[in-house]
């Protein structure tokens, strides 16, 4: 039941709320700006009405025997109830000032060298917008301006404003409307892919861990990518697990088969000499055993972290000293002949400390059991090729050079080599190396020693 | 009509063929009386009292509450009222109703109206709603009347141009004979010859014409129609047509013609004053003007002329067609003709024409 109150956020919810905001602020940004182009443009087109009167008005002045006469022209007047709801008003005035027709109350206009100047007054308790231009006379008996001056309350550009307003938020609507639809369509469309991809994980077989094939957008082929590579590893795991059943059952096998004949041999005989030396026999095959067991469990331990663990920066002759400490602790009576070579400055790759000291200690073991001493472990910086090595060297004889190339695979030591659980010991090597982006390799060195190594790739920021 | 008993016709002294324009102020009161304290609605106008008394019976009888108080004044004291209540900010009329829609124009445009609007005023063409302040209540158009004894049919003139050809021969019948209002004396006659001069070039041809023949420019609609009537005038050039059909319908003597080539109309213009008492009332009152009921009083006191041939009965008839009318439109251009310089102007060319004939 609670799960279903807190659902989880949509997409198109949010996508909704996101567009919501953008229109509603965008919105109201553009109603401010149309609503100023809208007064704009509606003051200048009126303010060219009342120009074209003024001058209408001034060409219809004229002088009569010293006197200014105004044959108001009707058209001028029709020009002005071009905004049919306003009051007008008009004044020409003479050289001195006087009126010579008009209203009286009609404020004089600024002092301005234009043609025609505009201004705003309170006429008759409204505002008014005015217009005045003015006219020279040069004659005998005139000489001087005659200045003209018609305006009209603000009615029509109040309305043309709002209309102007209007209109444009009309179309912010449907342009908001449209977006909407839009994002709507956009938003259905880029997740239909995420519907394929669903049908395509519910309709596959459950045992069916192959990469998926879905046609998808690129952003949503990383999450097919993502997708596939959970799958990839969770096939490797599967394998990984029946693989470690089948070494367990075969490797296992064997021994406890011998241990189960010894242990009946013990139990039908009757000498105690005899006795003894099959129950020494029985110890000694359970100590392989155990071994066996240990480093079955550790190589399922080893293929799990590197899958599962994050690499960390660490210096190789931490783990190298970890190494030589942890022999020194398994196999005391070798350990004190172990030699470590270690440079002065750090040496520092990415890994996991614990897989890299099992693998290196599988190497000494290896080199112990089956080599000859004196065993040696080097740590080493290979700066031109950008790599660090850890590497083992004795002085036996070593893993055949027709073995070098599978020496890594399981069981490959059953195949008649010298050395019998070397070859599960190195199958843990390798894995670990190619959980670290590295491989073993064998070689021999210039004085003819066997040496086993692992390359890392060195940290790029390394001493930094 | 029991209600008609409490009209009071407090002074109806002359008949309505003389009382254009020399009358006193008459006045009708009607509903409960004057004085008590009540709803009240004091209307000022410039129509006739006899002509209107029918359409304020019938707006009574709609309120039988509301005091009416109607005073019929001269369309420049009218004016002049008003103007001066406007500006010491005192009420003076409720409703102010006048033929002299310049000096109305004026009234609003000096902000001394206030606007009212209702689904009637906004079904008003656009011509006769200033501001939403003036409306036109009448239809009144502007006639050439004549006397039907002395004009043979065949002359009497249909359009300007008739008129302009009837007079052009050096000897005619129709010399100091035909009559026109006196525009320096009469505002209406100024109204209409100065809307003339907008209108069309006839104009000068015309004035020049009628100066020719020695035409009489003297007052009053009601001299003049008499005039026709008698004989001493065979025609009047833009007499109003409201009285002169209301006179055509009960003298055979006279006939009317609307100009063909156009025909000047007259809305009488109706205001609320700014300062107003009551102007709820008078709101009302001009919702009923404008309605079925009142536009069918105004067109039964010839206040609406109709056009053509129309169904619907009572309402004067006259010959033309829509597209001949030229309503005058309420707009601020009606204050050029009362500018005072633009005034004289009209009245020196007027005077150069007809000046020297006036008898």
């Amino acid at each position: 039941m609670n799960s279903r109150t807190a659902r989880p956020p949509s997409i198109a919810w949010r996508l909704a709320l996101a567009i919501t905001l953008i229109l509603a602020a965008g919105g109201l940004l553009i109603t401010v700006a149309a609503y100023a182009y809208g007064r704009q443009a509606a003051g200048e087109a009126y303010d060219r009405l009342l120009a074209g009167a003024a001058f209408e008005i001034a060409r219809s002045v004229s002088v009569t025997s010293g006197r200014v006469v105004v044959d108001l022209p009707t058209s001028a007047f029709e020009l002005l109830a071009l905004a049919p709801k306003d009051r007008v008003v008009y004044r020409v005035l003479d050289r001195d000032g006087k009126t010579v027709t008009g209203y009286d109350a009609v404020p004089r206009p600024p002092q301005s060298a234009d043609d025609v100047v505009f201004y705003a007054a309170e006429f008759g308790g409204e505002t008014v917008r005015l217009a005045a231009t003015r006219r020279r006379f040069a004659e005998r008996a005139y000489s001087g301006e005659v200045g003209i001056v018609v305006g009209h309350t603000t009615r029509a550009r109040k309305a043309l404003a709002r209309d102007i307003t209007a209109k444009a938020l009309m179309i912010l609507v449907a342009a908001g409307l449209a977006m909407v639809a839009l994002t709507v369509f956009a938003v259905r469309s880029s997740l239909r892919p995420l519907g394929r991809i669903e049908r395509a994980i519910l309709d596959r077989n459950p045992k069916d861990l192959s990469p998926l094939h879905v046609s998808s957008p690129r952003e949503i082929e990383t999450i097919v990518v993502a997708i596939n590579r959970f799958m990839d590893r969770l096939a490797r795991r599967v394998t990984v697990m029946q693989t470690l059943i089948a070494d367990a059952t075969h490797q296992l096998r064997t021994p406890i088969a011998a241990l189960r004949a010894q242990a009946e041999l013990a139990a039908a005989e009757e000498n105690p000499e005899r006795l003894r030396s099959i129950t020494r026999r029985i110890h000694q095959r359970t100590v392989g055993l155990s071994r066996l067991a240990d480093q079955l469990l550790n190589q399922a331990l080893i293929i799990h972290r590197a899958d599962a663990v994050e690499q960390q920066r660490l210096d190789l002759r931490a783990i190298a000293v970890r190494v030589a400490e942890e022999t020194d602790h398994d196999l005391p009576e070798m350990g004190r002949d172990l030699g470590l070579d270690l440079p002065d400055d750090p040496v520092e790759v990415r890994g996991d400390a614990f897989s890299l000291v099992e693998a290196a200690k599988n190497l000494v073991n290896n080199a112990f059991r089956h080599g000859e001493r004196p065993v040696c472990l080097t740590v080493e910086t290979l700066a031109g090729e950008g790599r660090a090595e850890i590497a083992v060297t004795d002085n036996g004889a070593g893993v055949p050079t027709c073995h070098w190339a599978d020496s890594g695979r399981r069981f490959a030591s059953t195949a008649g080599s010298s050395a019998r659980d070397a070859g599960l010991g190195l199958a843990i090597v390798n894995a670990v190396a190619e959980a670290h982006a590295s491989r073993l390799e064998f070689s021999r060195t210039a004085d003819g020693r066997f040496r086993a190594a692992l390359r890392l790739p060195l940290q790029r920021d390394a001493g930094s | 009509m029991k209600l008609c008993s409490r009209v009071i016709l407090t002074y109806l002294a002359l008949a309505f063929a003389t009382s254009g324009a020399l009358a006193q102020d008459e006045i009708v009161t009607l509903g409960p009386p004057w004085n008590e304290a009540g709803e009240r609605l004091l209307i000022q106008g410039s129509t006739d009292v006899e002509p209107f008394t029918p359409v304020l019976k019938a707006f009574s009888a709609r309120v039988p509450n509301l005091a009416i108080r109607y005073e019929e004044i001269l369309t420049n004291e009218l004016y002049e009222r008003a103007m001066r209540a406007c500006h010491d900010g005192e009420a003076s009329a409720d409703l102010v109703i006048s033929s002299a829609i310049d000096l109305q124009v004026k009234l609003v445009n000096d902000r001394c109206a206030q606007p009212h609007v209702s689904d009637r005023t906004e079904a008003l063409p656009d011509w006769a709603n200033w501001r939403d302040e003036m409306f036109g209540i009448t239809f009144e158009p502007a006639v050439i009347v004549y006397n039907r004894d002395r004009v043979p049919p065949e002359q009497v003139p249909r359009s300007r141009f008739d008129l302009i050809d009837m007079v052009r021969p050096a000897e005619n019948p129709y010399a100091g004979r035909i009559a026109t209002y006196d525009i320096e004396q009469s505002g209406l006659g100024y109204l209409f010859a100065f809307v003339d001069s907008q209108h069309a070039t006839t104009f000068g041809r015309l004035i020049e014409a009628l100066a020719r023949n020695r035409m009489v420019a003297t007052c009053c609609s009601a001299e003049i129609i008499d005039g026709v009537a008698e004989g001493r005038y065979l025609l009047a050039y833009n007499m109003l047509g409201s009285y002169a059909l209301a006179r055509a319908e009960v003298d055979p003597r006279i006939g009317v013609v609307a100009p063909a080539d156009y025909t000047l109309v007259l809305a009488r213009a109706a205001l609320i004053p700014r300062w107003a008492e009551n102007p709820e009332p008078a709101k009302r009152f001009i919702n009923f003007l404008l309605s079925e009921e009142g536009r069918l009083q105004l067109a039964e006191a010839s206040l609406i002329v109709s056009f053509g041939s129309s169904e619907d009965g009572g309402s004067s008839l006259l010959s033309g067609g829509p597209s001949t009318l030229h309503p005058i439109p309420f707009s601020p251009a009606l204050l050029v003709g009362l500018d005072r310089q633009k005034r004289e102007i009209f009245l020196d060319l007027w005077r150069s024409s007809v000046g020297g004939i006036q008898e």
